[in-house]
């Protein structure tokens, strides 16, 4: 294995460690933000993220710790080593892509994972993530961060959160009036 | 700059300073809006909508036109786009003294902007410029959940009290004089849809009449005019001083101290 190679792999490794600071418990890699570790030459790491949602206030965050971690996993590497964190929007970041880890996270910590397949303009079906219950009852689409909902259990009667579904819309969808 | 980027500046400072103004005026509503369930969700659409402001003005920075911090706090009100009726205050007093604020017009002013917010978006998605493209698609997976949400809204204070209705139907007026300049692609208009950008003004207005007219008679309502643009039309740099006063409070830390706009 190149060097490059091994470097590149265990940026990965530390990218496991860096969490979303709204949910502590699960790391950036989980949620599938991560898109690309690209060696741009020796000793030059580009780490490509996918944010969530466009106005996330934690992105800045998240950039911070990227770049803290990595420098302070990968010393041996290279004093010198160049870590440059950059977001796309391309491609769109979507609930599916979060792994089957994180969403176990997720409902560990008292969050539904979103649906695995969602149809816009579908009423969407939430077990609860404690007694899984699908008796459940939507309070709020909008919740404490923009990637959250708020619902409530009427079975244990808990409230309860979930991950709002994002899925790509555009999809397939013609718009006539366009033409 | 060469004419072509010009152009299409124009029309990413209209998309910008739209998002950005109204996402101000609703985050204004923090602490007063009518329920704390809105409270929640109308601060969730305010940040979003400030991140779709933050796409459109990194796609005008990697253009050239400045930095994103700069472009948002440092342009005077007469380099803004955004149309007039998105500036307007969110009704009498000061979100820090007696904001004696109208939630009809609120909602109004939002369900209208966001079905057209929603027809400029399917137009984006087949724009020639790739990276407008590719906002757009990001912006729309968030949107869906506004437009749902103003929709609600609309719909059920319109289908509820006398004086709610009355209310509403009010705010519709108000807005319906404005509302063209929110349409409006502004004097560099034609060269816009020229360079396939975005489809030509006629389109975007009819498709939004047609969608906005369907809710309009599901609730036994009609306008009786065509939209108007009677304040003058945004696009062009014409503003009010509500405008003015919200660009000083939104500048006044980032004036105050360079080094206090990342925390």
């Amino acid at each position: 294995m190149t060097k490059n190679l091994l470097l590149k792999k265990e940026v990965q490794q530390v990218l496991q460690q860096v969490t979303d600071p709204e949910m502590p418990y699960i790391s950036i890699v989980e949620l599938g933000m991560l898109e690309n570790i690209a060696m741009k030459r020796d000793g030059f790491v580009q780490v490509e993220l996918l944010p969530t949602f466009s106005g996330c206030p934690a992105l800045n965050m998240i950039q911070a710790d990227v770049k803290e971690k990595v420098k302070e996993r990968l010393l041996e590497w290279n004093d010198d080593l160049e870590v440059e964190v950059t977001f796309r929007f391309h491609p769109p970041w979507t609930t599916d892509r979060i792994t089957e880890t994180g969403k176990e996270k997720l409902r560990q910590n008292g969050v539904s994972p979103p649906p695995a397949s969602f149809t816009a303009g579908e009423p969407w079906k939430i077990p609860c993530p404690y007694c899984h219950s699908m008796y459940t009852t939507m309070e709020n689409i909008f919740g404490p961060t923009a990637c959250r909902s708020i619902l409530y259990c009427n079975a244990c009667k808990n409230p309860f959160e979930a991950m709002k579904p994002i899925a790509n819309l555009f999809e397939g969808v013609e718009n006539k009036w366009l033409n | 700059m060469q004419r072509e980027d010009m152009v299409l500046c124009e029309l990413l400072y209209q998309l910008a300073d739209d998002n950005f103004i109204l996402a101000y005026r609703g985050s204004e509503w923090l602490g007063l809006a009518p329920h704390i369930e809105e409270d929640v969700a109308f601060s969730s659409i305010n940040q979003d909508m400030m991140g779709h402001a933050v796409m459109y003005y990194q796609l005008l920075e990697e253009l050239g036109a400045g930095d994103v911090d700069a472009l948002s706090h440092c342009r005077e009100p007469e380099s803004f786009r955004n149309a007039i009726l998105l500036e307007r205050k969110n009704g009498l007093g000061h979100y820090l003294e007696n904001p004696n604020y109208d939630w009809a017009y609120t909602v109004v002013r939002h369900y209208l902007f966001s079905v057209l917010k929603q027809i400029r978006l399917e137009s984006l998605y087949h724009s020639s410029y790739e990276p407008l493209k590719q906002a757009a698609e990001k912006i729309s997976l968030e949107h869906y959940y506004h437009s749902m949400h103003w929709e609600t809204w609309f719909t059920q204070l319109m289908s509820s009290t006398k004086e709610a209705r009355h209310r509403m139907e009010n705010a519709i007026n108000y807005c319906w004089q404005e509302f063209d300049g929110v349409i409006s692609l502004g004097r560099y208009g034609k060269e816009i849809c020229d360079h396939q950008l975005i489809v030509e003004e006629e389109k975007l207005r009819n498709e939004w009449l047609k969608r906005v007219c369907t809710t309009f008679g599901e609730m036994q309502f009609s306008p009786k005019t065509s939209p108007g643009m009677e304040s003058g039309n945004g696009r062009n740099g014409e503003h009010t001083e509500d405008l003015t006063e919200a660009l000083e409070v939104l500048s006044e830390v980032y004036g105050g101290d360079k080094q206090a706009v990342s925390w």
